[in-house]
């Protein structure tokens, strides 16, 4: 069916909107349709809104489901969770699968994982696709060139029930990052960096495509990091144009397709990038060589400066609302103005979470922690974003390397990055984390997050404080 | 879902930017069922020490303000987490509308599927209205959606906009899955036409 605007030059974005529309109301609200319908253990009470009034699933084979938020990383077995509550998600899960036929890969599945790890992973994320997930992480999955936001519990139901959404159409945001990526430089300094510059309402009503030398030098896990942290910047979803990176990543996925599928489906993919000359509505640029290590030293993930800088000083912020801002965020975390950031000690290290799980990930903490010892006094764990990640680190080694080292190797699953099953820093504890949100409370009542890549937080974990990685990695 | 038309109430202010969905429900209470009070654990870390007794200046414990029904909240409010709880707490605590520069877009997306109202006013008017009711506890701010206005405790009126659909559907109280049921063939023709596996 030809778009009335097929001659316009268009962006991913609008090309991938266009695609899935139903209908359009009058007033502007578009129903879309959605091909991937991602599910986790917190989708309960969806379910429970589907239950109450005797709903069906609509389309049971575009929903695929993983436990994550409350599954233990430190055992596999279901009935052994002592938390009744946690267990009964975990419960609730498998049995509204069972009840409502979808898929799941359950606690013990070899695809279970964090449910941005395993999309990508089994090959059911993919380009061109409108992808939804009630999870506001869910814009990792525009890594691979599909449109893939979060959406609340009511939403959930929605999709549930009808497939679709009710939509009004965002604007759009290219960020522009050319350049080369310096030594020790990650996509989480990139996405750190980026946060740094629009703000964490930088994006808010927009959908992000990145684009630029530097960004499609990333590889596929990088890609993942840079849109996953997309909605830290605002933006309800963020996106790479699918390329050869992507095509090879995906080749050969359980549920990519193959043989005359996978062709046809690759001819539709490669027409997927924006036109030359499509117009953004918002245009961002950064000089992909000017970016450092990051690392944050507040509560919001705006609050990130390079490694070698030190805790800002209220007196010299020039804004007013973030010099108020501020003010409670010292006392919470702890901080003194004008600390060099790499002075400032931490008890715990949590390499993990959805931004930062994959295999690339691993290796690059393994790297740094490989022939070092965990500092006394500190804490640190490894958790693989999914079943797979942990196998093939283990077939690699690296387990070996994280446990010589003093650092606990776990199973997947989200963890610490929210603690919703239980596992959470004390009050006061430091936390170096390679997660994704540094808030008041996120990862414990009290507890001190400073957001970073995976080989910084393998930095501070043998040197028992944030430390720039570059130092280390010239150590070798 | 009970419909939202006009409100009357005094307005609890929570100036800081960025406050996200952590903060308004903390994690730890997301695995509790929907008709559990979530009221009960609105901003629960920041309104109750750890010993649980109450933080006396935080704006929610100030007598005033315990039953306010409109928060006026800062830049970006309830940003992060697509926590659908975030609003439960809010609207289970008595709130119906939230006066805020901007919101985070989901949160904005699950207060309308709840019957809570976002208005989204220019930054130095949400100042003003922070401002007078700092200055007057007691002082009432209505909220009327037919009109798309907000009138201070002086008077003063701001026209807010809003999206059509979602006027509708808080004027109306309107069940959306049902609603979209109506549509129900426009989706099974969709999905003849676009194909089982065309992506």
């Amino acid at each position: 069916m030809p778009d009335s605007d097929a001659r316009e030059p268009r962006t991913m974005f609008e090309k991938i909107w266009s695609r899935h529309r139903v209908l359009e109301r009058a007033d502007g609200q578009t129903l879309l349709y959605v091909d991937r319908h991602l599910v986790h253990d917190g989708c309960a009470p969806a379910f429970e809104m589907l239950r109450r009034r005797g709903i069906p699933v609509r389309a049971p084979d575009r929903t695929f489901a993983t436990p994550d938020h409350y599954v233990p990383t430190d055992a596999r077995i279901r009935h052994a969770i002592p938390n009744d509550e946690h267990r009964g998600m975990v419960e609730a899960l498998d049995r509204s699968a069972a009840e409502m036929g979808f898929r799941v890969f359950g606690l013990r599945d070899g695809n279970q994982g964090i449910v941005h790890v395993v999309g990508p992973e089994t090959g059911l994320s993919q380009p061109g696709m409108l992808i939804v997930c009630g999870d506001s992480h869910t814009s990792t999955h525009g890594a691979m060139g599909a449109l893939a936001f979060g959406i609340g519990a009511s939403e959930v139901a929605h999709v549930l029930a009808t497939q679709s959404l009710w939509q009004r159409k965002p604007a759009t945001m290219r960020i522009t990052v050319d350049g080369t990526l310096g030594f020790g430089v990650t996509a989480k300094d990139v996405i750190l960096a980026i946060i740094a510059k629009i703000g964490a309402a930088g994006a808010t009503g927009h959908v992000i495509e990145y684009a630029g030398s530097a960004i499609r030098g990333l590889s596929m896990e990088g890609r993942l990091t840079l849109c996953n942290m997309s909605i830290e910047g605002g933006g309800r979803a963020g996106m790479v144009a699918p390329d050869d990176t992507t095509f090879a990543y995906l080749a050969g996925r359980p549920f990519a397709p193959r043989g005359r599928d996978w062709d046809i489906a690759l001819a539709r993919w490669k027409e997927m990038p924006s036109d030359p000359g499509a117009r953004f509505d918002t245009e961002v640029t950064l000089d992909g060589d000017a970016i450092a290590p990051m690392v944050t030293w507040g509560n919001s993930p705006e609050d990130a400066l390079p490694i070698d800088g030190h805790v800002p000083d209220p007196d010299a912020e020039p804004d007013a609302e973030r010099r108020t801002a501020m003010a409670g965020t010292f006392a919470y975390m702890g901080l003194t103005p004008g600390t060099k950031l790499e002075e400032i000690a931490v008890n715990r290290v949590f390499i993990g979470s959805c931004t930062n799980s994959r295999i690339e990930d691993l290796r690059a903490a393994a790297a740094v922690a490989r022939g070092r010892r965990v500092a006394d006094g500190v804490t640190a764990w490894v958790v693989p974003g999914s079943a797979p990640v942990k196998r093939q680190a283990e077939t690699e080694g690296l387990d070996r390397i994280f446990t010589e080292a003093g650092f606990e190797w776990r199973e997947a699953g989200c963890s610490m990055c929210l603690g919703t099953n239980g596992e959470i820093a004390a009050p006061g504890e430091r936390v170096a984390s390679t997660s994704n949100r540094n808030f008041r409370g996120r990862q414990g009542p009290g507890a001190r997050t400073h957001l970073m890549g995976p080989a910084m937080a393998a930095a501070a974990a043998v040197t028992g404080h944030l430390a720039d990685v570059r130092r280390l990695m010239a150590e070798g | 879902m009970e419909p939202f038309v006009t409100l009357r109430s005094t307005a609890v202010p929570f100036p800081r930017p960025n406050i996200d969905t952590d903060q308004i429900l903390p994690a730890r209470y997301l695995s509790r069922p929907r008709d559990d009070n979530h009221g009960n654990y609105l901003f629960r870390d920041l309104r109750l020490a750890p010993d649980g007794s109450e933080v006396p200046d935080f704006p929610l414990n100030r007598p005033y303000w315990r039953d306010a029904r409109i928060v006026l909240g800062g830049r970006n409010f309830a940003c992060g987490s697509s926590r659908e709880h975030a609003v439960w707490a809010l609207y289970d605590h008595g709130v119906r509308a939230v006066i805020a520069p901007s919101f985070g877009d989901i949160f904005a997306n699950n207060s309308v599927k709840n019957g809570m109202l976002t208005v989204m006013l220019p930054a130095a008017d949400v100042a003003t209205l922070m401002a007078q009711v700092e200055a007057d506890p007691a002082a009432e701010i209505t909220v009327d959606l037919p009109s798309q206005t907000v009138t201070g405790p002086d008077g003063a009126t701001y026209r807010f906009e809003i999206d059509p659909f979602a006027k509708k559907c808080l004027l109306e109280g309107l069940d959306e899955i049902g609603f979209t049921l109506t549509h129900a063939d426009d989706i099974a023709a969709f999905e003849r036409r676009f194909g089982r596996d065309n992506y």
